[in-house]
């Protein structure tokens, strides 16, 4: 068996935010990264059909080529070999990352690719949909449990709905995204970044894959949100309960 | 920071990944769990096993038994990152295995190491030092703990006292009197924990609340010699290598500790308003956190250094000793002046800079006190000679 496994290289959401003068991303100068957390859940998951059924786990991601430092950390929480598509975010919208991935799926013929079900940078959340619906891969997205049964032929996934738990079956291969309940990650350990020091990483230019680079979303602009409002102090209920109706107008 | 920037010459990609991963481990298993072990007296287990999941355990010991092998500042990075808890008694808890284990690793049988070495540094059983004695601490070469030989035994009669990691270890590392009097007569013997005649006492401290803390009785207690390590009475030079290792190891520590109180302190300089501005505008405050960041630049510029220099197989004892107290002068400046600068904040329980307070002490008379530390470079300088 072998699964692609995505690992997006996000801006710490611990760190502070903010909005370079272009007004369209965010400075990147001063800023923690680190591996989008769903990513995180999808290799843990890989890591875990590693165990169960001896598969090959390969790490890939698209960005700059600090997005190695991303791959590596995949592949010291145990993943065995790495693919890295260098390209500027700016060049990138989420249509030509899923078309992107699935010209890696043509290079790779993975069984499963697992991809987190969102960054948490852009929340874009389409990705995945989008690389099933070009590779015509049945997909499972949101997955809060994977089982691969009948010989490895069929991915039994539970998926979290409104109000309760789904679970469904897709024929391998197939494309499967990653909630945060799905598991818990592991840390790379110390002999595990030993390890993925030696590990293969394959690197590619988004101009080797033949891809029309023509995007379909261009960022115009991003604005934090407003700053809090100081707060009134109020002396009793009843003037409270008269302000949340004549001023606030929620009651 | 983690972003994967380089720090500085002596840092490799590999040794930031390490410190990213130890980070959010410590952020997530260990910090937010801290008020609640130091109020317990007590950190679960459970967390040896856990911090060697991820390396922390095996990290500098040998790699038939179980450990990875690696330069000295994953050594730093380990203890700095995991000093990032707030909680020193957690850090000499659950690395007291640190003095513990690498006279194992360097003067026992290979019988023994395969035995013992495993067990330890995946986090299965508990390993502490004990060398001070309720007569005696610094003056190593009087201990009078003492260990006879009978049969394929050994019989062990004293005391042990302010021993870290004394009331749960399976195996104790002490120094007892096999020989005459003197240096020439002590030795190094593995004790494990279930042995009869040992008995335990806990005791209470200043700070460092969550590790426990014991002075051990041993009345007649049994030890079979082939846990003896090295020859008889040739321990007297193992314990003073392991304090080199300690003495780094601490004055790690206190750089560590020192930092956080001086982040503390900056943070509330910048909120906190006074007299219609914030504290870090009156410029004695700002004052005070320039000579914290001065004392730390220069702590950090020198343990980066001798780091280097053990690395390249010094091993200079003079510069150690120093080290240690340079660190925990830094440690009690920073420790002092933050909570001076959180005023009313800085004397209540849940700042980081009031445990760190308690915690300067510890530090600066553990592993050899301050006086020992300068005495030991004047000597080791050769000024006396």
């Amino acid at each position: 068996m072998k699964i692609l496994v995505t690992a997006k290289r996000v801006v710490d959401p611990d760190s502070k935010i903010q909005i370079a003068d272009t007004q369209t991303s965010i400075e990147l100068d001063d800023v923690d990264f680190r591996v989008n957390y769903f990513c995180e859940n999808a290799i843990e998951a890989a890591l875990e059909l590693q165990d169960e059924h001896d598969a090959e786990v390969v790490v890939c991601s698209i960005g700059n080529e600090d997005a190695i430092q991303t791959i590596r950390t995949g592949l010291a929480m145990g993943g065995d070999r790495g693919i890295l598509v260098e390209a500027e975010d700016e060049v990138l919208d989420g249509d030509l990352v899923a078309r992107t991935l699935a010209k890696l799926y043509e290079q790779e013929k993975p069984d499963i690719f697992l991809l987190g079900k969102q960054a948490i940078d852009g929340d874009s959340n389409q990705v995945g949909q989008l690389l099933a619906e070009y590779l015509s891969l049945p997909q499972a997205c949101f997955a809060s449990n994977i089982d691969i049964i009948e010989d490895g032929a069929v991915a039994r996934v539970e998926r979290e709905v409104d109000g309760g738990i789904e679970t469904i079956d897709v024929d391998l291969p197939c494309i499967i995204t990653a909630d945060l309940r799905l598991n818990e990650p592991r840390y790379a350990s110390l002999p595990g970044i030993m390890k993925a020091k030696r590990k293969k990483i394959e690197e590619f230019e988004l101009d080797d894959l033949e891809l029309d680079t023509t995007l379909k979303v261009v960022t115009r602009s991003m604005e934090l949100p407003a700053g809090r409002q100081a707060g009134v102090m109020v002396s009793d209920v009843d003037e409270l309960v008269n302000k949340l109706k004549s001023e606030a107008k929620v009651l | 920071m983690s972003n994967g920037r380089i720090r500085s010459r002596y840092y490799t990609k590999e040794h930031e990944a390490f410190r990213s991963s130890l980070r959010r481990f410590v952020a997530k298993e260990i910090t937010p769990n801290i008020p609640t072990w130091e109020e317990a007296g007590r950190f679960p287990r459970e967390l040896y096993a856990k911090a060697a999941n991820i390396g922390l355990l095996a990290l500098g010991f040998p790699e038939e038994y179980g450990g990875t092998s690696v330069d000295g500042f994953y050594q730093l990075i380990l203890t700095e990152e995991l000093s990032r808890c707030g909680s020193g008694g957690l850090v000499a808890g659950l690395m007291s295995h640190g003095i513990g284990a690498p006279p194992i690793a360097s003067m026992a049988t290979a019988e023994l190491k395969a035995e013992v070495l495993p067990r330890i540094l995946s986090g299965q059983s508990i390993s502490a030092l004990a060398i001070s004695e309720p007569g005696g601490g610094s003056d190593v070469a009087q201990l009078r703990t003492t260990a006879k030989r009978d049969g394929d035994s050994y019989v062990v009669n004293g005391e042990k006292t302010f021993i870290t990691s004394g009331m749960r270890a399976d195996y104790i590392t002490t120094a007892v009197r096999t020989g005459g009097e003197g240096m020439g007569g002590v030795s190094l013997l593995l004790i494990p924990g279930d042995s009869s005649g040992l008995s335990r006492t806990e005791l209470k401290k200043m700070g460092w609340w969550c590790s426990d803390t014991a002075t051990l009785h041993f009345d007649d207690c049994r030890v079979p010699s082939r846990y003896l390590l090295g020859p008889e009475n040739a321990g007297f030079m193992g314990i003073m290598q392991n304090f080199n290792n300690e003495r780094l190891f601490i004055a790690v520590m206190a750089w560590a500790f020192a930092q956080l109180c001086f982040e503390e302190a900056l943070t509330w300089a910048k909120d906190r308003k006074t007299f219609g501005k914030p504290l870090i505008r009156h410029q004695v405050l700002r004052h005070k956190l320039v000579d914290m960041r001065t004392a730390l630049e220069g702590t950090r510029a020198s343990l980066e250094d001798l780091t280097w220099r053990v690395d390249q197989g010094e091993w200079p004892v003079a510069e150690v000793c120093m080290m240690k107290n340079r660190a925990t002068q830094c440690m009690e400046l920073c420790a002092k002046e933050a909570v001076q600068i959180l005023g009313g904040l800085g004397y209540m329980q849940g700042s980081i800079s009031e445990r760190v307070y308690r915690e300067t002490k510890v530090l600066a008379i553990g592993g050899g006190a301050e006086e020992i530390m300068k005495e030991l470079a004047a000597r080791q300088l050769g000024w006396l000679t």
